[in-house]
């Protein structure tokens, strides 16, 4: 299975090897920098790379490629995934994946590396065994290892590998007994030309975090669970109780995690909660373009659209832009030709617009193409779906939790063709 | 990072790796000796008594081997720290040993003693860990060691330790192939595990070390559907992929009765497949009527088998796994083996996982394009799904728009082609460029658009983006190659287009259309033809070769305007730096060209180059992909990987389904599918949750323990041979049967249950009932007490949280609790009956047994012969086997010969005697002769044989010298000598030499024997040789090849053995075990762990050949 696995920064660094089998000399990685040369973006290198000997399985986060050398047959979305775990899992442990924070925790990483995979197989992957293993640095513990001498290597065995219920620790203790519940819905749409809707749909997560004391048996029932299409779930939840009543019932992992993901069924028309007015133009001869945009909110059921964050990639053509927004700030990028907007909370009185013109190289033609142009926003208090949780219950333990859940709805991939 | 060092010093040691790593950069960089230094610091502070010093020292070191420096010139002063109490520089010296281990193997030994401890330890999280450094350190040497601690691992009673030992197996089968044979028993010993934690590990064993041998599956394939909910997600990944295999060997092809023609009909069966949701239960059954139905009207009904369903059935669930490998190894498993009917339902698990990772996305919409060309109808309602974002990177662009032209048909085509045209307009000019060929690929295959498609194309011509034009001219060519007659305008266009397109491809196509078509255009051609000659020289390698064809075409067709551009061309080409363009104008100049030499093809001329050509047939890159298993490396290549596994065909008829069959009633006979399905899959959820009450628990454990209970019987059953001979020691019983029991796995639901709660327990009484009723009625005779003896070690071992609860069961049954008592009485009962019912064999003579052990040591002093004693223990002498230590020719007419007299040596009980046999078959005699110059292995010691004065001609003597071997097979160098010469000479013994018969009686025997477990127990299967099938043979060959003697033994089924080696006294016990056929069990037990792998070596080859 996995033979090695490189950490490559954006500069083309190798700044991190660990073998599983034998060592595979880091001489490999050359094949990967030649397919990265001949990828004009970053993320274009191809996830699978053959060479004589090797196969090599990249994926790209953080701007860090973590690249697996392969040596035989095996399912290249096993690695993916595997892969993917691995930065999730130094997101948890470090708060951030960037090349200063592995190298700073390089002997965390080291271990955490060492029990995922046994010979190249995954051994074990879920976070709550691999912070009973290895217990996550923070300040306060680095400043007690320096004093006392310990160490941050778990010193008790890890039980949750054998228990029945692997995701959770055993013997979890809270003062403050709580579970919150993040519905969160992204809306991805591409709108056309003419405002039209040509494809829209809403997918969404329940992230939680749940601090319970003891082994809390949980059920979370919906008002209308119909609307969930397609679900997948943490492996904690009972497929069949879900089957049979649509009711979620589980014993969550102990801290943050993924309950479930799903995605609404299509059948439903998707409200989109803003609409753009723009009239990008070049003209033929001269060398200005005219740049018009304005946003407005449609179907937010009375809810503020915040973080409005518009980002759109000018043609190559364009120099410069001079623009003028009614509020906010914005950027153009001349190198990358990403001109952004942060635009904030849109006022329904007063609708927010950028406004300007766009210089154009001297004497080359008109851009044939019109930029596509990108929305982000947020609105708190609503699944834009019209999800709602019913209740949750909690049995197994005698005492009250704290329950909580919040809905929200984001733009996921938010296209506008102009 | 100036501040952070400034951090870093402010915290002091423990996190200055990050200090290290930039502090010392640039010196190592610069100064040579300052790194030396640097390791030196590094020893001295691994040297130190202090566990903040060595952990720091070792955090560097880890640091280091992480960037990937060098630091296996610290190996030794890392590897003595293997042993340190402190959990994490442990840790951290696991992974510089195994890291550097391959590297430094004499050194790396030095640790082996630790993790063989490590094996024995109480905790089973010791263990694990201990099995798996140890299985990780690459070193040929310990090949040996691991095979024993991996059988070992493979039949401990934690389920933990026999993953680990599963991990471990293709590590050391990738170490030592030769292993195989080996490995493969204990694969199959841990396929028929019936815990979850194991069966991803031992099924990636098996995929690794013998995929081939699908019969091992057999008895397996139907727990493994059932475990398959519950394993780690990697690990369902692999048990998908492989099941995926077995099924298409096993079962057959479900689509048998489909024809070709129902490929359309694809599209309203995944109606069924998207509406399931409301209740897929209900739908899945009501599918499978459907789909049942179906199979009826044909004339030839199909019928599933029953394990093909299951695996259908408890496959899905999976879809809605969190894990992306997860979902599309149910997918491939569906695509590869469901009925069509069925497959559509991975569509939308497949659509949901393009929300995910590029890289997951990109590996998903390969496998996806495959899939739209077997079966476009799954995926038409997500057509959508696949809309191209201008976010999206190129190779996920180009491989959505792979999916939407396999998509497109004419219901949808115009809904496509307005995407298209949106995308055409894109600023990612190799996407365009792909969806320029997209748009001829949807042309050619939908009629009705094809008109639509090239006017839409023939626009793009005039786009000022130079590769947009060039691929659209190789796109309508091949276009305009299907109906020329009607398009000559946009022929003449594009004759036009020479003048300013640039690109060789694009320049080379407008070329040839015009040379194919010139008939349609007979003004324009020679024209072009005039302007190309011109450039002729300053043109790529490929225009250049359709000049001349264009040329050839003209010449043919109207050779009155063009004769002279065309001879104008070919000697221009005649001169040109490209040979193949030299040679196409030299074969082209004697086709067209009448001269009177010219063959008789020129006649044919014109046939040959304005013959009418087939229109070429735009196809998918993945067409026929699909002939590799989806989602497999391979299929991404398109290329067979390394260790990449075909995917057989269905086979005609179907392999007997019989072979899955287990002896366990409950599966087999269980009829209600929904209801099994049900229990399985709640199971894991309702074991641990104490608030649910139990009827399904119940079932479930009830179902566990007979499927328990029933192998139990049947070990019983099995094992009642070798429980009729005499056991007169309960301990060493006990101990035989605490193996049994391990080797059967029966403590497994004892060891599920162990994290259970104590609710549980009240379920465990009438499961215990149910065993003892089945063991009851499966056994004969009235074996009550005994299977309820023989359970309670097994369970008393493993369980020492539960020890208490037991013992209050076991009031609770109203048993004494002086149980062991009553056992051994028992037992002392059975053995009076099975020992001496069949007749004793011969060798057991009264005076074997009665002799006291200080009799035996005695008498062994004694130079008596062993026959007098015991007649089974004596080798003949003939068998005395005689090796030469000198040739005759070698010698110059001195012949040496030895032998090992097995008798004792009298100057010194350690060594081992050696006669040797002098010869004089010289001329002359030879006078004293004495040896010289011994060389040995420390250790070892020789006593030389007393000088020979004189040794006539044609004289032979003899003398006994004496070696103390140090129970190693080294051989003892020495020189010989005579008055005249010295010749250099080896002594080097087999292996059964290096020890001394003792007498043991039974009893004393099975008491060492379990002593010497574990580790120190060697055990081999073989097939006896055909001549040595009776005992007598065996006890002969196995004396002959070790000097062991005979222990009286009650049965005829078993020979044992004993010795002692004879410089420790270490002893030596062999068992040999016949089975039917020729069958027969090999058992070494010894303290010496070489000497015991070598014995089994040599017995074995004694038995066989």
């Amino acid at each position: 299975m996995i033979h090695s696995l490189f950490l490559i920064n954006a500069s083309g660094d190798i700044f991190l090897e660990k073998h599983w089998k034998s060592v595979v000399s880091r001489s490999v990685c050359d094949y990967f920098f030649e397919a990265q040369e001949r990828a004009t973006e970053p993320e274009n290198v191809p996830p699978v790379i053959s060479t004589p000997h090797h196969y090599l399985i990249s994926v790209l986060r953080h701007r860090i490629y973590f690249v697996a050398v392969i040596q035989s047959e095996v399912p290249p979305l096993f690695v993916i995934e595997f892969l993917h775990r691995v930065v999730d899992t130094f997101q948890d442990y470090f708060g951030v994946c960037t090349e200063a924070a592995i190298k700073d925790n390089v002997v965390v990483v080291y271990e955490l590396l060492e029990e995922m995979l046994d010979n190249g197989f995954p051994l074990a992957t879920e976070s709550n065994i691999l912070k009973e293993l290895i217990k996550p640095p923070t300040i306060l513990r680095t400043m007690v290892n320096t004093i006392t001498g310990s160490t941050n290597v778990g010193e008790q065995l890890p039980t949750g590998q054998l228990s029945v219920v692997p995701w959770r620790r055993t013997g979890v203790k809270y003062t403050n007994n709580e579970a919150y519940f993040d519905v969160v819905e992204e809306i991805d749409a591409i709108i056309d030309k003419s405002g039209s809707t040509i494809t829209a749909e809403i997918q969404g997560v329940i992230d939680a975090c749940v601090k319970l004391t003891g082994m809390p048996d949980l059920t979370l029932s919906f008002m209308n669970p119909r609307l969930l299409d397609d679900v997948s779930f943490h492996p904690c939840v009972r497929f069949k109780r879900w089957e049979a009543e649509r009711i979620l019932s589980f014993i969550p992992p102990d801290g943050n995690f993924r309950l479930l993901s799903y995605h609404v069924s299509s059948q439903n028309l998707v409200a989109i909660p803003v609409y753009v007015k723009h009239n990008i133009t070049f003209r033929e001869g001269s060398s200005q373009g005219r740049f018009d945009l304005t946003l407005g909110p449609k179907q937010t059921m009375g809810k503020a659209v915040e973080s409005v964050l518009v980002s759109s990639q000018l043609p190559r053509g364009v120099l410069n832009a001079n623009l003028n927004p009614s509020q906010g700030t914005y950027t153009f990028d001349p190198v990358t030709k990403l001109l952004t907007w942060d635009v904030g909370k849109i006022n329904p009185q007063k609708l927010p617009s950028l406004k300007g013109t766009m210089n154009l190289q001297a004497g080359a033609s008109k851009p044939d193409e019109n930029p596509t142009i990108n929305i982000q926003f947020k609105i708190q208090q609503m699944a834009i779906s019209g999800l709602k949780v019913n209740r949750l219950d909690m049995y197994g333990e005698k005492y009250k939790p704290f329950k909580g859940i919040k809905y929200m709805t984001k733009a996921g991939k938010f296209q506008v063709r102009t | 990072m100036s501040a952070s060092s400034a951090f870093n010093d402010d915290k002091g040691g423990s996190s200055s790796v990050g200090e290290a790593e930039y502090a010392y950069d640039p010196v190592s960089g610069k100064i040579f000796s300052s790194d030396y230094n640097r390791h030196d610091d590094l020893k001295e502070m691994l040297d130190s008594n202090k566990d903040s010093l060595k952990l720091e020292a070792m955090k560097r070191i880890v640091a280091m081997i992480a960037r990937g420096k060098n630091a296996s010139d610290l190996f030794p002063a890392v590897v003595k720290n293997v042993a340190c109490k402190n959990i994490e520089v442990k840790k951290l010296v696991y992974v510089y040993l195994v890291r550097y281990a391959e590297e430094q193997q004499d050194l790396a030994l030095l640790s082996i003693s630790t993790f063989q401890r490590g094996l024995k330890d109480p905790n089973q999280l010791i263990r694990a860990s201990a099995l798996r450094v140890l299985s990780s350190i690459r070193v040929t040497i310990i090949v040996p060691i691991m095979m024993l601690a991996i059988k070992e691992a493979a039949s401990d009673m934690s389920p933990y330790v026999r993953k680990t030992a599963a991990h471990a197996i293709p590590k050391l089968y990738s170490l030592d192939p030769e292993q195989k044979d080996q490995l493969i028993e204990v694969i199959e010993k841990l396929l028929a595990d019936k815990t979850t934690l194991v069966a991803g590990s031992v099924v990636m064993a098996f995929e690794e070390v013998c995929p081939e041998r699908i019969d091992l599956i057999h008895k397996n394939y139907r727990k493994l559907c059932n475990l398959l909910i519950d394993v780690e997600e990697w690990g369902q990944v692999v048990i998908i992929n492989m099941l995926t295999r077995y099924a298409r060997t096993q079962f057959l092809n479900p689509n048998i009765n489909e024809s070709l023609l129902e490929e359309g009909s694809g599209g309203d069966k995944t109606f069924y497949g998207s509406d399931e949701d409301e209740d897929e239960d209900d739908d899945e059954k009501e599918k499978e009527k459907k789909a049942e139905a179906a199979a009826m009207a044909k004339r030839k009904p199909y019928v599933m088998d029953p394990d093909h369903r299951l695996l259908l059935r408890n496959t899905k669930p999976l879809l809605q796994s969190r894990n992306a490998a997860v979902v599309m190894a149910v997918a491939q498993l569906y695509f590869h083996l469901a009925p069509k009917a069925e497959v559509g339902v991975i569509a939308k698990a497949l659509v949901r996982l393009l929300r995910s990772h590029s890289e997951v996305q990109f590996v998903v919409l390969q496998n996806v394009a495959t899939m739209t060309i077997k079966r476009r109808g799954m995926f038409e309602p997500y057509l959508k799904s696949f809309y191209i974002r201008s976010t999206d990177p190129t190779q996920i662009k180009v491989l959505k728009l792979e999916v939407l032209t396999n998509l497109a048909n004419e219901t949808n085509i115009s809904t496509i082609l307005r995407e298209f045209q949106t995308y055409i307009k894109s600023m990612d000019k190799d996407f365009v460029a792909a969806t320029i060929q997209a748009i001829g690929r949807c042309a050619t295959n939908i009629g009705e658009v094809r008109d639509t498609c090239l006017n839409g194309l023939v626009q793009l011509l005039s786009n000022r983006d130079e590769l947009v034009v060039a691929e659209s001219v190789v796109v309508i060519k091949k276009l305009l190659q299907m109906q020329p007659e009607k398009h000559s305008d946009i022929i003449k266009h594009m004759a036009k287009l020479t003048d300013n397109i640039q690109v060789p491809m694009a320049r080379a196509s407008i070329l040839w259309l015009i040379g194919e078509y010139c008939e349609h255009v007979p003004k324009i051609a020679p024209d072009v033809l005039r302007k190309m000659a011109k450039s002729f020289t300053n043109e790529e390698d490929i225009v250049k070769l359709q000049i001349i064809n264009l040329a050839a075409k003209l010449y043919l067709t109207n050779s009155k305007q063009t004769k002279l551009l065309t001879q104008y061309v070919l000697n221009l080409a005649k001169y040109d730096q490209n040979y193949d363009i030299r040679d196409r104008a030299r074969f082209i100049r004697q086709l067209i060209v009448p001269t009177e030499k010219s063959g008789a093809l020129s006649k044919y001329a014109k046939k040959l180059f304005l013959a009418l050509k087939p229109a070429p047939v735009l196809e998918s890159p993945f067409k026929d992909r699909d002939h590799f298993q989806l989602g497999s490396l391979s299929h991404l290549l398109n290329a067979k990987a390394g260790g990449y596994q075909e995917l057989p065909d269905w086979p005609e008829a179907a392999p007997d389904p019989s072979v899955r069959n287990v002896e366990v009633p409950e599966w087999t006979k269980c009829s209600s599918r929904e209801k099994r399905k049900e229990k399985k899959v709640e199971k894991p959820f309702y074991s641990d949750s104490e608030g649910e009450s139990g009827p399904t628990e119940s079932a479930d454990s009830e179902s566990d323990s007979a499927t328990a209970s029933d192998s139990r019987s049947g070990s019983e059953e099995s094992g009642s041979g070798s429980e009729s001979e005499s056991e007169e020691d309960s301990e060493s019983e006990e101990e035989e049967e605490e193996k049994k029991s391990k080797k059967k796995e029966l403590k497994k639901p004892v060891q599920e249950s162990e994290s259970e709660q104590s609710s549980e327990e009240e379920d465990r009484k009438p499961e215990k009932k149910s065993k003892q009723q089945k063991s009851d009625s499966e056994s004969e005779s009235d074996e009550d007490e005994e299977s309820e003896s023989e359970s309670s070690p097994s369970e008393s071992e493993d369980s020492e949280s539960e020890a208490e609860v037991k013992k209050k069961k076991k009031v609770a049954e109203s048993k004494p609790p002086s149980k062991p008592v009553k056992k051994e009485k028992k037992e002392m009962s059975l053995l009076d009956l099975d020992d001496f019912e069949p007749a004793p064999s011969p060798q057991v003579t009264p005076v074997n047994t009665l002799l006291s052990n200080s009799l035996v040591t005695d008498l062994e002093g004694l130079s008596l012969s062993d026959s007098v004693l015991s007649p089974a223990t004596i080798a003949p002498s003939s068998a005395l086997k005689n090796y030469e230590l000198l040739h005759r020719i070698t010698g110059e007419g001195l012949t040496v010969e030895y032998c090992f007299s097995r008798q004792p040596f009298s100057p010194d009980a350690n060594m081992v005697a050696v006669q040797l046999q002098f010869t004089n078959n010289s001329s002359s005699d030879t006078k004293s002769l004495h040896m010289e110059d011994v060389k040995l292995q420390s250790g070892m010691r020789v006593k030389e044989f007393p000088e020979i004065e004189l040794l006539p001609a044609g004289e032979t003597a003899s003398a006994v010298m004496g070696i103390d071997f140090c129970d190693s097979t080294q051989a003892a160098n020495f020189q010989l000598c005579t008055h005249t010469k010295k010749f250099f000479v080896s002594i080097q013994p087999p292996v059964g030499e290096l020890m001394r018969t003792v007498f043991l009686t039974e009893n004393e025997f099975k008491k060492e024997q379990g002593q010497l477990m574990g580790m120190n127990e060697i055990t081999e299967k073989l097939t006896l040789d055909a001549r040595c099938r009776n005992e007598h043979a065996i006890v002969q060959r196995v004396t002959a090849a070790a000097n062991l003697s005979r222990v009286p033994c009650g049965s005829d089924k078993e020979c044992r053995f004993a010795g002692r080696t004879v410089t420790s006294s270490s002893l030596v016990l062999v068992t040999v075990a016949t089975r039917e056929e020729g069958a027969a069990q090999l058992t070494v037990n010894c303290e010496k762990m070489v000497i015991g792998t070598m014995l089994v070596k040599d017995i074995l080859l004694a038995l066989t050949q």
